[in-house]
């Protein structure tokens, strides 16, 4: 059997989209942070947060200048490459 | 990440997928059906818990073209996290159970049915009903078995009387109704196992939260924890809570005070050590654990009992094409908790479609976070973050630790609140 050209084109255009690949250490948050809404939780969800506003409070934590009760000691274990890396990710997340 | 399999059976990166499509030169061995059945390739996951059910998801988030089969043999999930809340009567067994039904929406085959059989050389997964699936790579998340041959005396006979609880379901009703037919003043012991095992703060949660029904309705009753270890996680915070709120009711026997126990006989309740014999009115045996049968008979444990993985991809070193997650795996300094499982899954996903892909895996980063309930308004956490050095998973140096030792009572209040917070978190993304 031979498949018309324009049959594939149509296949390969409609076929579900690949996702990105998470930076290292990034799909661990959604084990506490919820992507998805409706999550009852008063941790918040930063997906589709602003990127800057995620590597700000992560450096905050990193250096004990924001409350925390356990991203102190997460935040110390990665670097501003890094958080900076996850931070662009989950904030490319829909909201 | 992406990849397409053809019907001759060879791999093709999808760069050079799509260019020979586009060329139509390859049109001739693309058989449609086998499109919408996984062009990607195949892959079986074994064990629908917090690291199975993960795993199969985000694979098919990640590339939704992978065929991706997920064996359990329960079409009901019952979680072990929270589970030391239903024994102490805080919540009801019914807040512990999931289905499969968001595994399904993202296109998950599920087969409720038990693998009986691995062949790695074939790549087949034997069903208990004679089926057979083949896979590409197979990732095996099948939790723990007890070990019943680990402690003399305590058989699956002896569960029924001195019930270990440490899979969740009717042994944790079991141990709920025998606490709550116990009189005042009556003795509860838990036996503890040495490491390494599932949850290695759950001994401790769960004799906190049964001192809080004691104290709260049989206050003249006392527990004991016979262990057979002489440190254990969140120690010093435990123990400086049990020391403000179960004084003299709650009593810890590390192995160096001969508290590790050598025999139990379940007719008569009774745990013998070293140095003691212990009557029990209720007898909570937590015994040793080893990775589920599935894992034997597939030949990816060791003679540890457990599964030796590479911490990049966790495939396993003993078998090809194979990789292990959640309580079954070493995973170095991670701990065999459902965090850790979900986190583990989500890298596996990634390196699975990633080697299906002919790509090379990216070295990742993994975090864990614990948290355990001292009693209902009061949480106590242990956090880490983990990479692979030299083959083994260790800790990020600077990184992790557990609570503060001082705190305010609104701060143990707000872990116990961000507790119950990602229970429902981590529940909805396995499961709902």
């Amino acid at each position: 059997m031979r498949v018309p050209r324009l049959v594939i084109a149509a296949i390969i255009l409609l076929s579900p989209v690949a996702a990105p690949a998470a930076p290292p250490g990034a799909a661990a948050c959604s084990g506490c942070h919820a992507s998805g809404a409706g999550v009852a939780t008063t941790v918040p969800r930063l997906a589709g947060r602003a990127a800057a506003d995620i590597v700000a409070a992560m450096q905050d934590y990193r250096a004990g200048k924001r409350p925390a009760t356990v991203m102190d000691r997460i935040a110390k274990g990665f670097s501003d490459d890094e958080t900076k890396a996850i931070a662009a990710w989950l904030a490319a997340q829909q909201q | 990440m992406s990849g397409a399999r053809i019907m001759s059976g060879s791999r093709t990166s999808r760069r050079e997928f799509l260019k020979q499509a586009a060329s139509g030169a390859s049109a001739a061995l693309l058989p449609l059906p086998a499109f919408a059945q996984g062009a990607g390739g195949r892959v079986v996951v074994i064990g629908g818990g917090f690291a199975g059910a993960t795993c199969a998801r985000t694979l098919k988030r990640i590339e939704p073209r992978l065929a991706v089969t997920l064996v359990e043999a329960n079409a009901t999930f019952i979680a072990c996290p929270f589970s030391n809340g239903v024994i102490a009567g805080l919540r009801e067994l019914d807040a512990q159970r999931f289905g499969y039904d968001g595994p399904a929406r993202d296109g998950v085959a599920l087969s409720f049915v038990p693998a009986v059989a691995v062949d790695p050389p074939s790549h087949a997964v034997t069903l208990a009903n004679g089926a057979v699936l083949q896979y590409d790579r197979l990732v095996l998340a099948p939790g723990i078995d007890l070990n019943w041959s680990g402690l003399p005396g305590y058989d699956e006979a002896a569960a029924a009387r001195m019930p270990h609880a440490w899979k969740a379901g009717e042994q944790t009703l079991l141990l709920r109704r025998q606490l709550e037919a116990m009189a005042d003043g009556g003795l509860v012991v838990i036996a503890a196992p040495a490491n390494p095992f599932r949850c290695p703060p759950g001994p401790y949660e769960r004799a906190s939260l049964i001192a809080y029904y004691l104290k709260t309705r049989k206050p003249k009753s006392k527990l004991i924890i016979l262990d057979a270890k002489d440190a254990f996680s969140k120690q010093r915070l435990f123990q400086n809570a049990w020391a403000a709120l179960y004084p003299g009711l709650l009593e810890w026997v590390p192995l160096s005070s001969g508290g590790k126990v050598n025999a139990v006989d379940a007719a008569t309740l009774t745990l013998t050590t070293d140095f003691a014999t212990h009557k029990a009115n209720v007898a909570n045996v937590i015994p040793p654990q080893k990775a589920a049968g599935i894992a034997a008979l597939a030949g990816v444990a060791d003679r540890t009992g457990w599964c030796p993985i590479d911490p990049v991809s966790f495939a396993s070193t003993l078998q090809p094409d194979i990789h292990v997650i959640g309580d079954a795996a070493i995973a170095g300094a991670m701990p065999k908790s459902a965090f850790a499982a979900n986190a583990q899954a989500k890298i596996c996903a990634e390196a699975v479609a990633t080697l299906l892909a002919g790509g090379a895996p990216a070295e990742p980063k993994l975090i864990n976070t614990c948290y355990s309930l001292v009693a209902p308004d009061y949480g106590i956490s242990i956090a880490g973050v983990y990479h692979p050095v030299k083959g083994q998973l260790v800790d990020v140096e600077g990184a992790g630790g557990v609570s503060p030792l001082e705190a305010p009572a609104a701060f143990r209040a707000e872990e116990a609140d961000f507790a119950n917070g990602w229970f429902n978190t981590i529940t909805a993304e396995v499961f709902g």
